[in-house]
C-alpha cells in the first residue's frame, strides 16, 4: 500500500531531482571537466532510477539505468560531456516525465535516444543491452534442485560477528521455521575467559533438516552473516521416519518471542501509485505540508482584519483605563503580532523555485540565437512572498530574453570588441533594507542612449528640446510600444514588453531601474517590497492629520533642535552622530498652513545614498499597519504608498520615503534654478 | 523495549517509505539524509539496526560505516546497506568496513520486514 501522502513526496522529490538534473547538465556544459558535477548528474539519475523502481516505474527505472548507464562514461573518464551529449541528455530527460504517465507510445524514440546518447559518448551501444538488466534484480532465484532425504546442517560464525550485529539467537529462529530440529552446540573451541574475544562466536552449531530444504535456501538464512556452513545428507537419521523433535529447550528460549515472518523474496511485484494520477510534478514549494495558496490568502485577510481590531481595543483599553483589559488588550497585541509574522513566513518562497526554468530557458535561446552564454544565479535562497514570486516569472523572463537577444552582441561583434566569446548573464537577489532586490546584468553591449533619445523623438514620446538625465533617457525604455530593435525577431522586440514589465512591477509597489554602460552591459534592478500586506509603522502627525513611516526604514528619531526651527534650505542639516543628515520637513512638503508646534520630531530614514531626515509635528508610536491600496485615481501620487485604517476608524496614509526625498530634491532644484534664473 | 533503527538515505521517497514500513512493524525510525548527518546520529544515541544506502552527497554509505565502527558505539549494531547498485566489488567492500548485508532496491515492503527482522529481531 503506497499512500498518497507518500506519492506527493516522491512527486515532489522527482520534480527536484529533475530541476536538479538540468542544472547539473547545464553547468556541465559550462565546465565538462568537473567531477563534482558529473558526480552529482550521476547521483540524481541514480535517485530517479531507484526511486522510480521502488515506486513500480520499472520502465521509467529501465528507461534512466539506460541514460545512466551512458552516462557511466563520462564518469569513468572514457568520454567527454559535449554540447551534444549534453543536448541529448536534456532530452532524455524530457523523457522522464512521460514516463512516470506511463506513455507506451514513443518508445522507440526513447530507444533511439539512447542510442544516440552512447553513440555520440563512444559509438558503443547501450540501449537494448542495459535495459532488461534493471528488472533482473527483482527477478526470482531459481532454487537448486532440492535434496533427497533429511539432513544435517554444521555452521560456524566467522569474524568480530558479534560486533557486527550478528544474532545468533536469530538464525536459530529462522532454521527452526524451516523445519530444523535437534540443535546442538559445540563448545570445545571457546577459550579460557582471559583468552576470549568478546567479539568473536566460538560456538559451532548444528542440527538436523527435514528433507527438500536447499542449499539456496540456508544460503538466505545466512545471507546477512558471515557464515560458514555445511549441508550433508544425514546418516543416522536416513532411513528413520521423521519425528518432529522439538529443538533443545536453551536455544528454544533464546529464540522465543522472535518468530520471524518467512521471507518472500519474489513478492516484490512493481507497485503502482494508485490515486493521484502521476503527471508532470507540480511546482510547489519544497514542504512538507502543501496548502491551496487561496487558504494562505485567506488567513492572511483574516490576520489583517485582526491586526486593525488588535489596534482598535489597544485604543480603547487605553482609554478605558482599566488594568485587567490593557493586559489583556496588550497579550492580544503580542499574539496578533506573532499570528501575523508567523502567516508571513508561511508565504515566503526561496527564489530558487522561479530559477529553475531560467536556466533552462536561457541554455535553449543561447541555442537558438548562436551566443554562447554563462548564466549566473546567485541568491537564488533569498526569500519573496509567494505572490511576488509568481507574479516576477513573466517580467523576469521577458528581460532575461531581452538581455539575450538585445543585449549580448553576436559572437563576431564580441570578438572584434575584444570580448570573451561566451557572454555572462547574471540573475541575482538578495534583501536590501525593506527591499528584495532582483537583478538581470548582462555583459553585452549596453544601451545607447542617445539612440534611445533620438526614437523617442522619432515616436513622439518626447519633444526634440526636452532635457533628460541618461537616467530619465533610459527610462524611455519602459515606455508604451517603445522599441529600438530595427527588426522584429522571433524572441522580442515586437515593441512589447518592457511596458508590461514595468505595469507589473509598479502594480506590486516595486520599482525598476535600469544601468547601463554602452559597450559594457546593461543592469535592469527589480526593487520589490518584502511584504505585501502587513507592515509595522511608525504613526506621526502634521497638522492635524496622521501618517504611517514603515518602521523598516526608520532609524533612529531626535529632536529638531530649536536653531533649525525655521525653515531654512540652506541649514537644513542635522548632526547625528557625528554626520551630518540633510532633512525635509513634511509641513512644507506638504504645503500645510498654521505653525509647527515649539518642539518637532526629526525621522530619520535609510534613503538611497545615505540617511535623511524627515521632520513632523511628533511621533505617536509604532502600529501595525494593514497596507490598503490607493484607488486608481491616486495612483500618481508618488510619495503615498498607500493607505490604512487606524484603531479609531480614521485613515491614515502611508508615505513613501523614498518618493517623498526624491520629491523635495526636485523642488529644492527647481527652486535653486528659480533663483539662479531671477538672479 | 521498542527498537530504533536509523535510516541513511538522500532520497526523502526511501526515508519516508522505510520510516512508514518500519513504523507499521513497531520500529522507532531516525532519519538521515545523508553519511555526515548519519554518522553524527547514530553517535548521538543508541541504535538498533541502521539501513544506509551507498551512493550519497557528503558521505556515502561505505565511508559513513568505516567511521562509525571506529567507535565503540558500533558494536552489536548491525548495519545493512539498501542501493540501486549490485556490484560485487563493491558488496565485498561493505562486508569489510562492517555492513552486515546487501539489499538491492527495488525491494518491497515484505521483504524489507523479513530482512530487519531477520536481522534486528
Amino acid at each position: 500500500m503506497i499512500s498518497d501522502d507518500l506519492a506527493d513526496v516522491f512527486q515532489e522529490e522527482l520534480r527536484e531531482l529533475l530541476d536538479s538534473l538540468d542544472r547539473g547538465l547545464l553547468d556541465l556544459r559550462m565546465t565538462p571537466d568537473d567531477p563534482g558535477l558529473i558526480d552529482q548528474v550521476f547521483r540524481d539519475l541514480h535517485t530517479i532510477k531507484g526511486n522510480g523502481a521502488m515506486f513500480g516505474f520499472a520502465e521509467l527505472s529501465a528507461f534512466v539505468h539506460g541514460f545512466e548507464t551512458a552516462f557511466e562514461r563520462i564518469r569513468s573518464g572514457a568520454a567527454q560531456a559535449t554540447p551534444e551529449v549534453i543536448r541529448l541528455a536534456l532530452r532524455a530527460r524530457d523523457e522522464i516525465p512521460a514516463l512516470l504517465q506511463g506513455q507506451q507510445d514513443d518508445a522507440g524514440t526513447r530507444q533511439s535516444l539512447l542510442v544516440d546518447l552512447s553513440a555520440a559518448l563512444a559509438g558503443a551501444q547501450a540501449g537494448s543491452a542495459v535495459l532488461t538488466e534493471a528488472t533482473a534484480a527483482a527477478a526470482p532465484y531459481m532454487p537448486s534442485a532440492p535434496q533427497q532425504g533429511p539432513q544435517s546442517l554444521r555452521f560456524s560464525l566467522d569474524g568480530p560477528a558479534f560486533d557486527l550485529g550478528v544474532r545468533p539467537e536469530l538464525l536459530l529462529a529462522e532454521l527452526q521455521e524451516l523445519g530444523a530440529t535437534r540443535f546442538t552446540a559445540e563448545t570445545q573451541d571457546i577459550p579460557p575467559l582471559e583468552q576470549l574475544d568478546p567479539s568473536v562466536c566460538h560456538i559451532l552449531w548444528r542440527c538436523d533438516l527435514p528433507a527438500g530444504i536447499t542449499a539456496a535456501a540456508i544460503e538466505d538464512v545466512f545471507m546477512f552473516a558471515e557464515a560458514q556452513w555445511t549441508l550433508t545428507p544425514h546418516e543416522s537419521l536416513a532411513d528413520q521416519p521423521q519425528v518432529p523433535a522439538t529443538p533443545e529447550p536453551a536455544t528454544k528460549t533464546e529464540a522465543a518471542g522472535t518468530q520471524p515472518d518467512t521471507p518472500t523474496p519474489q513478492a516484490s511485484a512493481p507497485r503502482a501509485l494508485s490515486k493521484a494520477k502521476p503527471t508532470e510534478p507540480k511546482a510547489t514549494a519544497a514542504a512538507t505540508v502543501r496548502v491551496p495558496a487561496e487558504r494562505l490568502d485567506a488567513l492572511m485577510d483574516a490576520v489583517g482584519e485582526l491586526v486593525i481590531v488588535e489596534a482598535r481595543l489597544a485604543e480603547l483599553a487605553l482609554q478605558a483605563q482599566d488594568p485587567a483589559l490593557l493586559t489583556t488588550a496588550e497579550q492580544i497585541t503580542r499574539l496578533a503580532n506573532g499570528l501575523r509574522d508567523a502567516t508571513m513566513t508561511l508565504r515566503m518562497v526561496p527564489l530558487r523555485s522561479l530559477v529553475g526554468r531560467f536556466r533552462r530557458l536561457v541554455s535553449e535561446l543561447a541555442d537558438t540565437l548562436g551566443k554562447p552564454v554563462n548564466f549566473v544565479v546567485q541568491g537564488e535562497d533569498t526569500e519573496l512572498d509567494k505572490t511576488l514570486i509568481e507574479k516576477l516569472a513573466d517580467p523576469l523572463v521577458h528581460l532575461l530574453r531581452n538581455a539575450l537577444d538585445h543585449g549580448i552582441e553576436p559572437q563576431t561583434v564580441r570578438r572584434a570588441a575584444q570580448k570573451p566569446e561566451a557572454s555572462s548573464v547574471t540573475l541575482s537577489a538578495a534583501h536590501e533594507g525593506t527591499e528584495v532586490v532582483v537583478r538581470i546584468s548582462d555583459d553585452g553591449k549596453g544601451i545607447d542612449s542617445d539612440q534611445i533619445r533620438s526614437r523617442a523623438i522619432a515616436m513622439g514620446l518626447i519633444a526634440p528640446e526636452t532635457d533628460l538625465s541618461r537616467s530619465e533617457t533610459l527610462a524611455l525604455i519602459f515606455a508604451p510600444g517603445f522599441s529600438t530593435a530595427s527588426q522584429v525577431t522571433e524572441l522580442s522586440g515586437r515593441g512589447v514588453g518592457m511596458d508590461v514589465v514595468k505595469r507589473t512591477i509598479d502594480g506590486l509597489r516595486g520599482r525598476l531601474e535600469v544601468s547601463s554602460e554602452l559597450g559594457q552591459g546593461t543592469t535592469i534592478s527589480l526593487h520589490m517590497p518584502l511584504t505585501l500586506a502587513i507592515i509595522d509603522g511608525l504613526l506621526v502627525e502634521v497638522a492635524g492629520e496622521r501618517y504611517v513611516l514603515p518602521m523598516a526604514v526608520v532609524q533612529q528619531i531626535v529632536e529638531l533642535p530649536a536653531e533649525n526651527a525655521i525653515p531654512d534650505a540652506a541649514a537644513d542639516f542635522l548632526e547625528v552622530r557625528g554626520q551630518f543628515v540633510p532633512f525635509l520637513r513634511l509641513r512644507t512638503a506638504f504645503d500645510c498652513q498654521g505653525d509647527p508646534p515649539a518642539s518637532q520630531n526629526v525621522v530619520i530614514v535609510a534613503a538611497a545614498g545615505g540617511r535623511v531626515g524627515i521632520v513632523v509635528d511628533w511621533v505617536i508610536g509604532t502600529h501595525q499597519i494593514v497596507i490598503k491600496q490607493m484607488s486608481k485615481l491616486h495612483e500618481a501620487v508618488r510619495s503615498i504608498s498607500g493607505a490604512t485604517i487606524l484603531g479609531d476608524g480614521k485613515v491614515a496614509l502611508i508615505l513613501d520615503a523614498q518618493q517623498l526625498i526624491a520629491l523635495s530634491r526636485t523642488r529644492a532644484d527647481t527652486a535653486a534654478a528659480a533663483r539662479g534664473a531671477a538672479a | 523495549m521498542t527498537k530504533t533503527i536509523l535510516v541513511v538515505d538522500d532520497s526523502p521517497s526511501i526515508r519516508r517509505m522505510l520510516s512508514m514500513t518500519l513504523g507499521q512493524i513497531g520500529y522507532d525510525v531516525i532519519e538521515a539524509g545523508d553519511g555526515r548527518e548519519g554518522l553524527s546520529k547514530a553517535l548521538q544515541g543508541p541504535c538498533d539496526g541502521i539501513i544506509t544506502d551507498q551512493n550519497m552527497p557528503h558521505m556515502d554509505g561505505l565511508t559513513f560505516i568505516r567511521e562509525f565502527r571506529a567507535h565503540a558505539a558500533s558494536r552489536g549494531v548491525p548495519i545493512i546497506v539498501l542501493s540501486t547498485d549490485s556490484d560485487d566489488t563493491l558488496k565485498q567492500k561493505a562486508r569489510e568496513v562492517g555492513a552486515i548485508g546487501w539489499m538491492v532496491k527495488p525491494f518491497d515492503q515484505a521483504k524489507l520486514t523479513a530482512v530487519i527482522r531477520k536481522v534486528i529481531g
